[in-house]
């Protein structure tokens, strides 16, 4: 195990390649999917504001 | 009908640049003003100077080209007179190739007149400077014509600025790269008719392919 | 019959529900794929016999690379797609794919980059692809920035369209002409970064990869286009029924 975490001497570089491109695909998801929901929340509160606009 | 258009186009805007001289000396000013800054922050020593040459100038032309396009547009506009160009019989493309070669008139060929100067200044031969110049002749309106579609997209924008550059200057690298390439080949004393054909080829695909976009980036600007 | 298929997928209610079971399925074959090339490039492939287990970044560096291109074209032709047909989910899959195309763009130059330090020495090197890779970046950053500088969305997108039509010209001009200024002016020995003398153990994992980040391009551009969509339609009145049945 501690030979695989190693790379041959490499770790250093093979690790903080692995791990930049776990945060910029992580990111790649998270984003969009943070984006919808606030996107379905503010619609939905559009959509009540104005049937209360109607109602008065 | 139509040369006539593409002619009366080049001549109002030729003679709409004379009035406001300030714009059109601007742009040279800061060429100029570019390529005498890098001997201060490189040095004097003059066998640099020589080496960096092609490309200092030829990234000030860039630069300059770049800002200067802005002008490109703008004022008509602002004024309305777009328009008034886009609803004439003419075809749209012909009249933004009119633009563009008025435009390439007040920068590229002035550009290419004050080269041997700051070539001179860096130190480089009269056959070297030749080569330089035919090289911005050739690759100046290469400029002109790319930078119109990025300009034509933008025209009703407020903030262009640094999105403008990035819109731009990626598709400058190959006429960079050609044309410094031609006279670096010269200094070595190797034949430049390879980068020069290359430098003409990517002139006729521009020409012939540059107008069209620009014309329906405009239409679609400004409807 | 295709035509027809295709119109009913790409109205907005019945896209907006599809892709949201397709993320789902995408997403388990994600992980499929994802965990074979990491276990098959991690542990299986034997070490270079040169670059020892440095080699390894391959497994994300080269897929990255490949995508980064590979998305220019997807947005590129759903951009012509949307100007000819002026077809809506068009229009759509092509803004909202410089996004992700830029992130595998940082990401080929970054691991590039990374790769670079043990083999060169450095961390940059005015290497062809990495130097094709900046420019490229640019290009994906000038896309973004024409598209947020426009307000209204549909003319944004309509230049977007265009501006990437004249990149699909003028890419291969640029990378062909890195390539030969790279060749003028010959820096370090480049030759052992490109090919890696390529075992089947080797290859497999890296196909893995490349699929992995295929798929990954897939959930990643449906998640943006709903949230476009949902963003653009929301008058809309199958909204409504999105919104009731959450």
């Amino acid at each position: 195990m501690s030979q695989f975490l190693e790379m041959g001497g490499y770790a250093f570089y093979v690790w903080s390649a692995y791990g930049v491109s776990t945060l910029v695909l992580c990111y790649g998801l998270l984003r969009p999917y943070l984006d919808h929901k606030k996107t379905l929340r503010e619609i939905s509160l559009k959509r009540r504001q104005h049937k209360r606009d109607l109602n008065d | 009908m139509h040369l006539r258009a593409f002619g009366a186009v080049i001549v109002r805007d030729l003679l709409l640049a004379f009035r406001h001289k300030s714009e059109l000396v601007n742009s040279i000013a800061f060429f100029i003003l570019v390529v005498s800054l890098f001997p201060l922050g490189v040095g004097a020593d003059i066998a640099l100077l020589r080496k960096i040459a092609p490309g200092v100038i030829w990234v000030a032309a860039l630069l300059a080209t770049f800002l200067s396009l802005d002008q490109l547009f703008r004022s008509d506009y602002e004024d309305g007179c777009l328009e008034l160009i886009l609803m004439s019989p003419h075809p749209v493309s012909l009249i933004v190739l009119a633009k563009i070669m008025a435009h390439w008139m007040l920068t590229g060929v002035p550009l290419t007149l004050i080269a041997p100067l700051l070539a001179g200044m860096y130190g480089l031969e009269n056959s070297s400077i030749a080569v330089l110049m035919l090289t911005l002749l050739i690759g100046t309106p290469i400029l002109s014509l790319i930078g119109a579609i990025a300009i034509a997209l933008t025209v009703g924008l407020r903030k262009g600025g640094v999105m403008l550059a990035l819109l731009i200057l990626p598709f400058y690298v190959p006429v960079l790269i050609f044309a410094t390439a031609a006279i670096d080949a010269q200094i070595a004393g190797f034949p430049v008719s390879g980068q020069i054909n290359m430098l003409l080829a990517l002139l006729a695909l521009a020409l012939t392919l540059s107008p069209w976009p620009t014309a329906v980036a405009l239409k679609m600007s400004l409807s | 019959m295709i035509m027809k298929w295709l119109h009913k997928f790409s109205s907005p209610p019945y896209f907006y529900a599809l892709s949201g079971k397709l993320i789902k399925w995408l997403s388990v074959l994600l992980v499929a794929f994802l965990a074979a090339g990491l276990y098959g490039g991690l542990v299986l492939a034997p070490a270079d016999y040169q670059q020892g287990d440095s080699f390894r970044i391959i497994y994300v560096h080269v897929p990255a690379a490949w995508m980064s291109l590979f998305i220019y074209m997807v947005m590129a032709v759903s951009g012509t797609i949307a100007l000819v047909w002026r077809i809506k989910l068009a229009e759509i899959v092509s803004v909202c794919s410089p996004p992700i195309g830029a992130g595998f763009t940082f990401l080929a130059l970054v691991t590039g980059s990374i790769w670079g330090k043990p083999m060169w020495g450095t961390w940059w090197v005015w290497d062809a692809r990495l130097t094709s890779e900046l420019i490229l970046l640019f290009l994906y950053l000038g896309l973004i920035g024409l598209y947020t500088a426009i307000e209204d969305k549909r003319t944004a997108s309509r230049s977007v369209a265009i501006l990437a039509l004249v990149g699909v010209v003028n890419i291969p001009i640029i990378h062909y002409s890195v390539e030969w200024w790279n060749t003028l002016h010959q820096g370090p020995t480049v030759t052992k970064f490109d090919k890696p003398s390529i075992h089947i153990d080797m290859l497999i994992p890296l196909l893995n990869m490349a699929i992995a980040f295929k798929l990954y391009f897939a959930i990643a551009l449906l998640m943006r286009s709903r949230n476009e969509l949902l963003q653009r339609e929301q008058n809309g009145r199958w909204v409504e029924e999105v919104l009731e049945g959450k």
